[in-house]
């Protein structure tokens, strides 16, 4: 894969605090790449200082092969996208798209064709002579897109593009984006703190937590297997179960054991071996949890209903199983009394499981 | 209005009407309550009290002197002159010189339009650099400056006095717009650098990249979204330097006197007999200036924050 971004051992500290730390990523060319984080966790510092926004106290980067470290944010190649749309009040929609090639000294007659390819691109033709306050949030957030697609740049950069907008809004224009980055085919890097959007957005996921990166994989691989726990509590809604418990060698085979319960972990592909005695942790996503259905270990593992939450689509079960509180979902059609006792089985093929110290997938 | 309207009581409130239920809402408050009373007394008491002085002084100036002898300082004139207030600008005199007020006015506007534009211009750039261009040390530098404001004018002056005599401008205007400028600084510098804080700094950051530099980022970006702290900056300046009486008199030679001075030698000459008519006069117009800015820029305040209330 040609790399586009290339970040080296990049540090940056405020003072004492230390924001980002050694921090090591390559983005390749047509990417799209989510920044996804807890708000604190240096995604944004990250972003700014691809953008040159920040200087960074050690490290290097890399724009297209070349080394951008101190050179101007113009002369970057990157567009950037604000939370706050950042468009300026006082210039028209057309103004605000043309001021960084009126300031670049651009022919007038190339500045006016990329404006309103800009404009046709993202439907804001008829919007270009009015002034931002008359406009709605995602038209505004269309037009800030708009100053970034018109100085033609390799890599664009978003900055919790979305946050602002209302819920129907921002599935809208997150639909809108996706479109976008399949036609273009440029690089992206798009900083979030909502997974949904780094799920159906991303070729690939970087969650960062405290500065360092904790998992950089395809959306499929940071949701069915998380690299720690961390990363297997953070992506998914409600999260991912945690049942502490440890190994257990039986009939010559290791199994979990919770608060004696048995779980079979036929299926489970660990990368390294399971010594019984081992303290872990077995993580279980609610969806993969099968109610009363045929399964694996389904003769053993009872349940009650401790309470139902409906939501349409979905049956959100919160279940008592081996001294846990357990999330399971249930398709929406599927209803249960709470009280009801309930037969519950696993497929280890989905699950997780994490060393209960390091918190390190096995 | 021309044409009345009347609003017909809707189904629902005919219905409701008819069960007994009345409309409900807070009870509207008579004009002539007892607290309406008490308030416009007061606040009238308090106005009338600031205005009397206002009052005298307008009137004694359209009174002739021997009508003033008379003694009844609040009766109205019997009969109006202006000849006090035509003596007062052009005539009066302050020791050898009898050109009246007129001098001072010229060298106070001499004197307070270069100041208020160089110092409002510099304090802005200042404000700008120190909110957006953060440099090591901008903390400090800016705590220093803040410092400068809290330190009395009066230990100052004798070492301003050596620096601009070294300097050769002592004595000149020029001297005296540097001073203004420079004890200007402070306070316009943090109402600039605290306005430009209060901007969103993504603003700052997009203009950084679609490639801008500092003085274009200043003047097309920045600039046209602070019209209201200008106005408030130039109301401050004009007012404040317009008013300076001790700097006028210590950094000046005579003939360049600001207005202030010029209005304290006249009323304070002792030879003759005390014109007070051609006293209230000149104080009047030396006072219309900073009078006349703050009608006049009052609204265009206003203006320019109802103008600059756009949500970006």
């Amino acid at each position: 894969m040609q790399k586009s971004v290339s970040i080296k051992d990049l540090s940056l500290s405020f003072g004492a605090v230390n924001v980002l730390e050694n921090l090591n990523l390559d983005i390749g060319e047509g990417e799209f790449l989510v920044l996804l984080g807890s708000s604190g966790c240096g995604k944004s510092t990250l972003l700014n200082c691809i953008a040159g926004l920040l200087e960074p106290t050690g490290g290097q980067i890399f724009i297209k092969n070349k080394n951008v470290t101190w050179e101007e944010p113009k002369d970057r190649g990157i567009g950037m996208v604000f939370q706050s749309y950042a468009l300026y009040p006082q210039m028209t929609v057309e103004k605000n798209l043309s001021f960084g090639l009126q300031v670049a000294k651009m022919p007038k007659a190339e500045i006016d064709k990329r404006v309103a390819r800009a404009a046709e691109i993202l439907q804001i033709g008829p919007l270009l002579k009015r002034k931002p306050s008359e406009l709605s949030g995602g038209q505004r957030q269309r037009v800030a897109i708009g100053r970034a697609l018109v100085r033609d740049v390799d890599v664009f950069l978003f900055d919790e593009p979305l946050s602002n907008l209302d819920a129907k809004l921002r599935s809208e224009l997150r639909v809108e984006i996706k479109r976008l980055h399949q036609s273009l085919k440029n690089t992206m890097v798009y900083v979030t703190h909502d997974q949904i959007e780094a799920l159906t957005l991303a070729d690939r996921i970087a969650i960062m937590k405290s500065g360092v990166i904790q998992q950089l994989a395809d959306p499929n691989t940071i949701y069915n297997a998380p690299k720690n726990m961390f990363v297997a509590g953070f992506i998914g809604s409600p999260s991912m179960n945690f049942l502490r418990g440890e190994i257990v060698e039986k009939g010559g085979k290791p199994i979990f054991v919770a608060n004696g319960v048995d779980f079979a972990l036929d299926g489970y592909a660990a990368g390294e071996p399971l010594q019984a005695g081992r303290k872990v942790v077995l993580g279980v996503r609610p969806e993969h949890v099968k109610v009363n259905e045929d399964g694996p270990g389904a003769d053993h593992h009872q349940a009650t209903v401790d309470i139902e939450e409906p939501m349409g689509a979905d049956n959100l079960l919160w279940l008592k199983h081996a001294g846990h509180t357990m999330s399971v979902r249930v398709a929406g059609a599927r209803r249960f009394k709470p009280g009801t006792a309930v037969k519950l089985s696993f497929d280890m093929g989905l699950a997780s499981l994490f060393d209960a110290g390091t918190e390190e997938r096995i | 209005m021309a044409e009345t309207v009347s609003i017909k009581p809707g189904p629902a409130l005919a219905a409701a009407t008819k069960a007994g239920i009345e409309p409900r809402g807070a009870k509207p408050r008579r004009t002539l309550s007892g607290r309406n009373i008490m308030l416009y007394g007061t606040l009238a008491v308090a106005a009338l009290y600031y205005l009397l002085p206002l009052y005298v002084m307008v009137v004694t100036s359209l009174k002739g002197m021997p009508e003033i002898r008379l003694g009844n300082i609040f009766s109205p004139p019997l009969e109006v002159t202006f000849e006090p207030w035509a003596k007062a600008w052009a005539t009066a005199c302050t020791g050898l010189n009898c050109d009246g007020l007129s001098r001072g006015f010229w060298n106070s506007v001499r004197i307070t339009v270069p100041s208020t534009l160089i110092s409002i211009l510099v304090a802005s750039v200042n404000g700008y650099a120190l909110a957006n261009w953060k440099f090591k040390g901008a903390d400090l530098f800016f705590t220093i400056l803040i410092v400068g404001a809290f330190i009395p004018y009066q230990v100052m002056i004798y070492p301003i006095v050596i620096v601009l005599r070294e300097l050769g401008i002592y004595g000149t205007l020029t001297g005296l717009i540097i001073v203004h400028t420079i004890f200007g600084m402070p306070i316009l510098t943090l109402l600039f650098r605290n306005y430009f804080s209060s901007l969103p700094e993504e603003l700052f950051k997009a203009a950084r990249i679609d490639g801008a530099g500092f003085w274009q980022i200043y003047f097309r970006i920045m600039l046209p979204m602070s019209l209201p702290i200008f106005v408030v900056a130039m109301i401050l300046q004009i007012t404040g330097i317009w008013n300076d009486f001790l700097f006028g008199v210590v950094f000046t030679r005579p003939e360049y006197y600001p207005m202030t001075v010029q209005l304290n030698n006249i009323v304070n000459s002792v030879q003759g007999v005390k014109e007070y008519n051609v006293n209230m006069a000149a104080t009047l117009l030396t006072g219309a200036v900073p009078l006349i800015v703050y009608f006049v820029s009052g609204r265009l305040f206003v203006r320019g924050i109802a103008a600059g209330a756009v949500k970006g």
